[in-house]
């Protein structure tokens, strides 16, 4: 991790209808680290990652990616930019119609269409053998189970050798051995690919497990940042009750 | 009582009418914008390939069922109006003509609507709720252009040969009701069909159901496209997509008909 900024959130603001979800975010991604985006359900942790690469319209504020102001970009630009920052979506959205094959082939033939066969079939290997399931390469997405499902998820974003990742709760609806191999991936990738990654959670084990420093949003603002220890190193009620729901309240009733 | 549900319904009108302009905006853009990303590369001549499997080879099963009885139907209940006056050598030539003008391109339109414009919605709406189009956006990947636009064309090329295609087993299944029970050789029975049918009437049932296929990839693809609520939405998508695609299709019959009766002189 350097100084470098890749992303830089400044006063960003959205709301649907009378609900005001980000009120106001300021945030920073350095080259090479993994920021932990924490916060409670419907603080607009999602919302937030989707501004970023265009899918909803902030209704104001400005995102720096790679030096350029992601609201001012034509289509042509977006997608330009969309190819440097990979999306893991919380269902994983894999393509249900297609096999594992064609879900990590459909980015590639579209975006690098001078690409041989054998071209495509070795980065279809390589991003498969990098999330270790090599062996569904010919299976459907229906047939995988939900560890696996995350996986080909991200095997599809790396593909096209993303400079940024974005994880939208990946580790929401699995058991904890899963949770903690797709914690591990997540830490892979960050040493492989080289990548930044803003990680959106709720669940604390994996905040500590990937994150280099992690922000708490909380009624529409980050209201901490810093590494694990910093951010929960305090008094704040509602930072020590989501601290205590999520490692107290969770042990003890498991 | 009275006067507070008056008030209500006053009330609810221009806000009805409101969504209504916002609803047809909101198509009068989505068909605009189909028609800027049809001419524009690149073109997922793959994709509309197997589009067009999926409407039109896949539809051959139900199409020819219908088409087949409808032909042995309609021959049988005109029989006995014909017989009253001693013209029942006049089926095949009314056959044609009706099969041509009207039952194929409507059997196969609503067919298509059934099979295929429920199919689509469902679809795209279920890729909407489960993120998948955004994922294709995400990646660099026109979602509209590989979705909306292979299935409208798909639907537009397909329907028309789908419509030729129902009038031939129409024709089949007229055929067998008439050598039942008339001594009619299959070369007369040919030979009255094409004298029957003028060109414009081909050309115009051509024109109707390439409009009909436009409207039922068009209905389809806006509903599942746009769809929301999560799995509620895509089944409303889905119902939504056959409803209105029937009903514009009944619309554009009628006012085709009107075209044509014009061009005739009729």
């Amino acid at each position: 991790m350097n100084n470098e900024v890749v992303i830089s959130i400044r006063d960003l603001r959205i709301a649907f209808g009378d609900y005001k979800v980000l009120q106001g975010v300021d945030l920073d991604l350095y080259k090479g680290e993994n920021l932990v985006v924490l916060g409670r359900s419907g603080t607009g942790k999602s919302v937030l990652i989707k501004i970023l690469v265009g899918l909803l319209k902030a209704d104001s504020g400005t995102i720096t990616a790679f030096g350029q102001q992601v609201e001012e970009l034509s289509r042509k630009e977006l997608d330009a930019l969309r190819l440097k920052i990979g999306f893991s979506f919380q269902n994983s959205a894999l393509y249900d119609s297609m096999t594992v094959r064609e879900n990590l082939e459909f980015p590639l033939v579209r975006n690098a269409r001078n690409l041989s066969r054998k071209e495509i079939d070795q980065a279809v290997e390589e991003a498969l053998d990098n999330v270790g399931l090599s062996q569904t390469i010919n299976q459907m997405p229906s047939e995988l189970s939900g560890g696996q499902r995350k996986r080909i998820g991200i095997a599809r974003t790396l593909i096209l050798k993303p400079e940024v990742m974005l994880y939208d709760e990946p580790t929401a609806g699995l058991d904890p051995i899963t949770c903690i191999d797709i914690n591990n991936l997540i830490n892979e990738v960050k040493e492989r690919y080289k990548t930044s990654s803003i990680v959106i959670t709720h669940d604390l084990t994996c905040a500590k497990a990937v994150g280099d420093r992690v922000a708490m949003l909380f009624d529409g603002q980050f209201q901490r940042v810093g590494t694990f220890e910093e951010v929960f190193d305090t008094d704040d009620e509602r930072v020590q009750q989501f601290y205590n729901y999520n490692f107290v309240e969770e042990r003890r009733m498991s | 009582m009275n006067t507070s549900t008056t008030g209500t319904e006053t009330a609810s009108t221009p806000r009805r009418f409101g969504r209504m302009l916002i609803t047809l905006s909101d198509v009068a853009g989505f068909v605009g914008q189909f028609f800027k990303e049809v001419f524009q590369p690149p073109y997922e001549f793959k994709e509309i390939i197997r589009q067009c499997y999926e409407v039109g080879v896949r539809s051959l099963p139900l199409i020819s069922l219908t088409g087949f009885i409808t032909g042995i139907v309609f021959t049988n209940q005109s029989r006995p109006s014909l017989a009253e006056f001693g013209a029942t050598s006049w089926l095949p030539s009314l056959i044609a003509i009706a099969l041509v003008r009207a039952l194929a391109p409507l059997v196969t339109a609503l067919i298509a609507a059934g099979r295929v414009g429920s199919n689509i919605g469902a679809e795209l709406g279920s890729m909407r709720v489960t993120e998948q189009i955004d994922a294709m956006e995400v990646s660099a990947t026109n979602p509209f252009k590989f979705l909306v636009v292979t299935r409208v064309l798909a639907t537009t090329l397909m329907l028309p040969t789908l419509m030729v295609y129902t009038v031939f087993v129409g024709l089949l299944g007229a055929f067998v009701n008439v050598t039942q029970n008339e001594a009619t050789s299959f070369l007369t029975f040919i030979t009255d069909v094409f004298e029957a049918i003028s060109f414009l009437d081909i050309f115009a049932s051509l024109i109707k159901t390439f409009v009909f296929g436009f409207t039922i990839g068009m209905v389809g693809c806006y509903k599942g496209y746009n769809s929301s609520k999560g799995t509620e939405g895509v089944g409303k998508a889905a119902n939504s997509a056959v409803v209105t695609t029937m009903f514009l299709v009944f619309i554009e019959e009628l006012l085709a008909l009107q075209i044509v009766n014009a061009i005739r002189g009729t």
